[in-house]
């Protein structure tokens, strides 16, 4: 069961992640990227990172709707409905694409995975983040609240209005 | 899934009480749906016809999946540690909804009421998230049923009202509902929703009933206690809680002027988000 979840959502994932260069529209490339994210926050719940997927999928559908509005922003055709290409310079961008995966997919063959030791914690988000925090956790929980500030401050004063007309 | 069912049943009467408190008879809201159920599709001229569609089928769809996580009592449909981020998770799915209808029906209105409530979404998002993570700090947990439970006879409504508030308002603005409007306000003929009609119409704004209905169901673990309360079982002080919840929520339309929304985005950047991490400084020396 788990075995084909994963697969259905993995085929899914690289599907839709084909479909971003394949359909002519912004629009629809931006949500087939979300789609490829959300298959991706699906594999994470699979493996039992429950924060971790859901947060995946928060995270992804907020990010990809801000980014809608920029990549509609930025593209050849702002109307969006009218046909457009995602691919540019075919040759460089494929040799740099498969010269990746060849490196990645060699790299899984190659590298001796080590075997599991120990037994898997019981909360795997806290474990997580104790890995990568460790004893800054503090420091860095004060560091985001500034730049949440400092974001918020300068985006208030940069606006048109702002500063002088509330 | 009983639980599912009757939040559902809850969206059905607060768009009868909507109704009402408009003047309208209690049976117009299900004449207005078999109206709709009738009616032919109208159509624009080159929409993006499968964007539309997913816009008009994910909100009841986000509405339905965040009520799995919704307890009454000590039932819950899908029990998950996780409960207040999968809420938070489907409530952002209404701004892809909205942003969706409204690009791809090609029309300039309703174009210009999808970007609003991403603009709007983004402003609310954050007061709404630290408004849920202080419920979520008091309990040191993110599972709603453990939140309900840390209650103990001091509802977090009473001694963190800011967040409460600022719940009850971020959540106005996440359903676009009420004085947060604008996405589909008059003053755009309708807004992201202008074009769709018949069915469309009908599954759109069920989803936002069906929205407006989760959130409230979601203020009374949060804020409100819980299925705590004398006499009833846990599960009907909880429908009670929700249905006053409700009730207010939907009472705001009827009341509140719709807020001119770039106007009011400058509150819930310099006075809403400082508000909130106030609430929680305090909420998280009281509780360490």
């Amino acid at each position: 069961m788990e075995a084909v979840a994963f697969w259905v959502l993995a085929v899914a994932a690289v599907g839709t992640g084909v479909a971003v260069f394949v359909v002519d529209s912004m629009a629809r490339a931006t949500f087939a990227l979300l789609a490829s994210f959300l298959c991706a926050g699906g594999e994470l719940l699979l493996v039992g990172l429950r924060y971790l997927g859901v947060l995946v999928v928060l995270m992804m559908i907020m990010e990809m709707l801000v980014m809608a509005v920029f990549m509609v922003m930025y593209m050849m055709n702002p109307a969006g409905l009218m046909p457009m290409s995602m691919t540019h310079n075919r040759r460089g961008a494929l040799a740099v694409a498969g010269g990746a995966f060849a490196a990645l997919a060699a790299g899984i063959l190659l590298v001796p995975w080590p075997e599991r030791r120990g037994r898997p914690p019981r909360d795997p988000t806290v474990a997580l983040g104790d890995a990568v925090m460790g004893s800054s956790m503090l420091v860095m929980m004060v560091i985001g609240v500034a730049i949440l500030a400092t974001m918020i401050a300068t985006v208030v004063l940069a606006t048109h209005r702002g500063r002088y007309d509330a | 899934m009983v639980e599912v069912l009757v939040l559902g049943a809850l969206a059905v009467a607060a768009a009868t009480l909507s109704g009402t408190l408009a003047g309208r008879p209690a049976a117009a809201p299900f004449r207005e749906a078999a109206r709709l159920l009738t009616l032919q599709r109208r159509r624009t001229v080159r929409a993006d016809v499968l964007l539309t569609r997913i816009g008009v089928v994910s909100l009841p769809m986000a509405a339905a999946l965040a009520a799995l996580v919704v307890p009454f009592g000590g039932r819950v449909a899908l029990s998950t540690s996780v409960g207040v981020v999968w809420f938070n998770a489907m409530e952002v799915v209404a701004w892809a909804s909205v942003w969706l209808v409204g690009w791809g029906v090609n029309s300039a209105y309703a174009l210009v009421g999808g970007y609003r409530f991403v603009a709007q979404g983004l402003a609310y998002e954050l007061p709404h998230m630290f408004a849920l993570i202080t419920a979520s700090l008091a309990a040191h947990s993110l599972d709603l049923r453990v939140i309900g439970g840390a209650q103990h006879g001091l509802w977090y409504a009473v001694w963190m009202p800011v967040a409460f508030a600022v719940y009850l308002v971020s959540t106005l603005a996440m359903t676009f509902w009420g004085p947060f409007g604008h996405p589909l306000g008059a003053d755009l003929a309708g807004g992201a929703a202008l074009e769709l009609s018949g069915p469309d119409l009908l599954v759109f704004l069920a989803g936002r009933y069906g929205l407006l209905a989760v959130s409230a169901g979601v203020a009374v673990p949060l804020f409100l206690g819980g299925g705590a309360g004398p006499l009833l079982p846990g599960w009907s002080w909880s429908l009670v809680k929700t249905c006053a919840v409700l009730s207010l929520l939907v009472w705001t339309r009827h009341r509140l002027p719709v807020l001119r929304m770039d106007r009011f985005m400058t509150a819930a950047w310099t006075v809403l988000i400082p508000a909130t991490l106030l609430q929680m400084l305090v909420v998280g020396i009281v509780v360490v």
